[in-house]
């Protein structure tokens, strides 16, 4: 009788935690099903087809962009033996540390009319004004796939080189065998084959494509993602707001759906053998001089051009950009991304050893309902967030009145917003981190403890959080990381004269001002580097 | 009074009857083996008998105490019960001691030292106590599991495959081991295994489960040589089949002749089918006229003699030759059937 109590109890706990994370997703939809907002049928009338199709080819551009990118580089360093192939195997994981605004910004400074390369340009032909010379403007909608797809592309870039890896080696050996050159063998075995990991990767690039406040915004090239900022912070629409997150929430849903329609034969396919560390191809003179080469370039331009372009601000505007503003905006962050941190671990570890634990029926349901969160786009996120918060303050008011009472806005407001927003956003990957840490641990451990006469609580405490102490770690450093990175849902939740790294460095590139901004900047690139690192050290232990 | 009673246990699992009507009884230090094909219910018994899940109906017992009845629920953690798993399941962040100490809820300090002392010393561990499990071999972990699970003087013993990933040269070292521990602390236990070599060595009394119930519990003799029922008879050795009628209380018509049972069964005038193991039949030379229309389908040689199969209406065996009788391959033979217990099984 007791056992049943208690595990109704944890129970009711892990529902609760589902429940309350879904809370402003549940809003956003129903707010989006809405009677018409004037708002909203103004942007329809005029600008928001505009703005759907420019969504829709800025994923469609950044997708196709990254597999020119990542697949080519991906077969390379999975089977080919090139001068600096294991390096480069990890170092094209580096763009992902770099936020797409900071990129754009430091291409544009580059590449407009006052920039290094059009003066050169103009030097060398004697080239006197704009009309003598045609020159590419990278403020444009394909100026803003070039960029994303440059950071975004090592995600598909890492899915399918594991894939490839994965595969059997023997498949690929058999279509030598039959007489395949190895391009051939890469388009008709290896290709087929890793499908799925493509569109997963490409799903997971789509995802963010769309997400992408920053760089559009500055590109001054409308989507729906800056129509939400604008709609809200211009007209102050929550409802036009969420009616045009409802038109993203439907990219993303059918997104996902195209992911799991392509999949549905996968399983079979993957997984089956052992995973290969030795090298396929041995690649001789020009040809591995030429794939050098071409790891060469991506690294240079995703990574290494744009961070010894901050490393240069760094160091020539020291004395601006060191001061104490920086300081106090760190800090600001780091309070925001410890508390979110602590709050999305406690929150992950009492569901998951519900999970563990729960003898009911659906016991997985809490963990994925709390966990959608991850898939809204920051803004879209906000403006969930705002639609429960603001109605809360305004109940919460009327109900003081009485009293002489007027808070004010308390919840949506303050820090409050914003915390909530990072934790359901960042409680997927506390939850995806300690989930595999706790599948680790063996069941029979549980029963082991329990058979010696210790209670849940008790082998939660003595057994569990002993073993889970660097999943827990992990977990809080992602997701702490996430925190510091994030930037959109910031812009639009922060209270008034808040400021985190991210959105400071932001206002920064907006007042096209970054040298000002540049240590703060290139704090955030070395923050993003730290989970590239636990990537690839799993990856070590994996493969070698 | 039995330590262990479990009348008409019953649980489901996803509308699957996994257990039904199942019985089992453990005296007192008496070491029973739930012996089963995989999926017959084996480990699920075990986790209703340690209340880790809980069944549908039914009535257990542990020491006199009601564990399980309609109502009535124990806790695992009340259950005093001691476990031993497949993979061992010791603590990887606690050292030996400490896995030993974790069940001693209620001992001070001074007493737990001693007890864990007590049990290092009784499963020779006596220089490992500060090490960790990784520092073990697969032997010695399985002894500090072992010692884990009666540090704390459990009144059932529960152990669920605990052999299977034991290399087999030392496993039956192990066994032997293991169970002269068990005696020593005079425990009642049950034992899950799917191998009969482990059940034979390790048990005192055998329970074969089919289907979510005991379909005979006894020793390995009375199992081997008098099975009550067809699932029984095979899963303790390979045999064949053949369709007889009784004629007296001892002999039964068969194709290949009449067979004599040393022991008497009553069934007169009888039709049904015998069972017959390999060891009771052997070949003996077909004479002109007298082939059965058997012959040899292969030979191998193992050792001291060789082994023949043969088909035998329709089913397959390997059996031995008559006073080593050397055959080759295709060659027309007879069998002739040892006088034995005869298993006999009416249609």
């Amino acid at each position: 009788m007791h056992v049943k109590f208690s595990l109704s109890r944890w129970q009711l706990l892990a529902w609760l935690i589902g429940l309350l994370l879904v809370t402003p997703l549940g809003f956003l939809l129903f707010e989006s099903l809405q009677g018409d907002s004037d708002v909203f049928q103004h942007l329809f009338d005029t600008v928001l087809w505009d703005y759907t199709r420019n969504t829709l080819l800025l994923i469609l551009g950044v997708g196709l962009l990254s597999c020119v990118i990542a697949l080519p580089l991906a077969w390379l360093t999975a089977y080919c033996d090139f001068p600096g192939r294991k390096q480069f195997e990890w170092a094209l994981m580096l763009p992902l540390a770099m936020p797409t605004y900071l990129i754009a910004y430091v291409y544009t400074d580059l590449l407009d009319y006052a920039g290094p390369v059009q003066i050169a340009l103009r030097e060398w032909f004697g080239w006197q004004s704009p009309d003598d010379y045609w020159f590419f403007d990278i403020r444009t909608l394909t100026g803003a796939i070039v960029m994303i797809a440059l950071v975004l592309y090592p995600y598909l870039f890492l899915i399918f080189k594991t894939a490839l890896r994965e595969q059997s080696f023997k498949l690929v050996q058999a279509s030598q065998l039959m007489g395949l050159s190895p391009t051939q063998s890469f388009l008709r075995v290896s290709l087929p084959l890793g499908r799925g990991a493509i569109v997963a990767g490409i799903t997971l690039i789509s995802m963010e494509a769309m997400a992408d406040f920053a760089t559009v915004n500055y590109f001054a090239v409308s989507t729906l993602t800056t129509a939400v900022y604008d709609t809200w912070l211009g007209y102050y629409s929550l409802t036009a707001a969420a009616k045009i997150s409802g038109i993203m929430l439907l990219i993303l849903f059918l997104t996902i759906m195209v992911e799991r329609f392509s999949r549905r034969n996968q399983a079979v396919y993957e997984r089956q053998s052992s995973v290969n560390s030795a090298t396929l191809y041995r690649l001789k003179g020009g040809a591995a001089w030429a794939a050098s080469l071409a790891c060469t370039v991506v690294l240079v331009l995703a990574f290494i051009l744009p961070v010894g372009v901050l490393v240069k601000y760094a160091v020539v505007y020291a004395d601006e950009a060191w001061n104490g503003a920086f300081f106090s905006y760190a800090w600001q962050s780091f309070k925001v991304a410890i508390v979110v941190s602590l709050v999305t671990i406690l929150l992950s570890l009492l569901v998951l050893f519900y999970q563990r634990i729960a003898k009911h029926a659906y016991p997985l349901i809490p963990g994925r309902l709390a966990s959608t969160g991850y898939a809204l786009p920051g803004t879209v996120l906000a403006i969930a967030v705002l639609l429960p918060l603001t109605q809360l303050d305004d109940a919460l008011n009327n109900w003081l009145e009485p009293f002489g009472l007027s808070p004010g806005l308390l919840l949506s407001g303050t820090l409050f917003a914003m915390i909530f927003a990072y934790v359901v956003r960042f409680y997927a990957i506390a939850h995806g981190a300690l989930e595999s840490s706790f599948l680790r641990i063996s069941p029979s451990l549980d029963m082991a403890s329990q058979s010696m006469g210790k209670g849940p609580l008790q082998t939660l405490r003595k057994v569990h959080l002993p073993l889970l102490k660097r999943g827990i770690l992990t977990a809080g450093l992602l997701v702490f990381i996430e925190c510091m990175k994030e930037l959109p849902a910031a812009l639009l939740l922060r209270p008034f004269n808040f400021e985190t790294l991210a959105t400071h460095v932001f206002q920064y590139v907006s007042d096209e001002q970054l040298e000002l901004a540049s240590i703060s900047a290139l704090l955030i690139v070395l923050v993003g580097l730290i989970p590239l690192y636990f990537v690839n050290r799993s990856m070590e232990q994996n493969y070698s | 009074m039995s330590h262990l009673v479990i009348k008409d246990l019953a649980y489901q699992y996803n509308g699957t009857k996994v257990l039904s009507g199942l019985s089992l009884n453990v005296k007192q230090d008496e070491i029973v083996c739930l012996l089963g094909a995989s999926g017959c219910g084996k480990t699920t018994t075990l986790k209703a008998i340690a209340g880790i899940l809980q069944p549908e109906q039914g009535y257990m017992s542990i020491d006199s105490n009601i564990v399980n009845d309609s109502g009535v629920f124990v806790a695992p953690q009340k259950r005093n019960i001691g476990m031993m798993f497949q993979d061992y399941a010791l603590f990887p962040h606690l050292t030996v001691s400490d896995n030993i100490a974790f069940g001693l809820n209620t001992m001070s300090k001074e007493q737990k030292r001693e007890r864990v002392n007590e049990m290092l010393t009784l499963v020779k561990l006596d220089g490992c106590a500060k090490r960790y499990p990784h520092q073990l071999s697969g032997g010695q972990q399985q002894r500090v599991a072992i010692a884990r699970a009666l540090a704390y003087k459990p009144s059932l013993l529960l152990l669920d495959e605990p052999f299977s990933n034991i290399d087999t040269q030392v496993r039956f070292e192990l066994i032997a081991d293991i169970r002269r521990i068990i005696k020593a602390q005079k425990v009642s236990a049950v034992f899950v295994t799917h191998s009969k070599e482990e059940a034979f060595a390790f048990a005192d009394t055998l329970a074969v489960m089919h289907g979510g119930k005991i379909a005979q519990q006894g020793s390995a003799e009375q199992l081997f040589s008098q099975p009550n029922s067809k699932v029984v008879a095979e899963f303790l050795g390979t045999g064949i089949y053949l369709t007889a009628k009784a004629l007296t209380a001892t002999e039964y018509e068969t194709v290949f002749g009449v067979v004599s049972s040393t022991n008497a069964g009553n069934h007169d005038c009888v039709q049904g089918q015998i069972y017959v193991r390999p060891h009771h039949i052997q070949l003996c030379k077909a004479e002109n006229g007298d082939a059965q229309g058997l012959t040899i389908l292969q030979r191998r040689f193992i050792g001291t003699r060789y082994v023949y199969r043969i088909n035998i209406a329709g089913q397959e065996l390997e059996v031995a030759a008559e006073q080593d009788h050397v055959f080759s391959v295709e060659q027309p033979v007879k069998i002739k059937i040892m006088p034995h217990t005869v298993n006999f099984f009416r249609d």
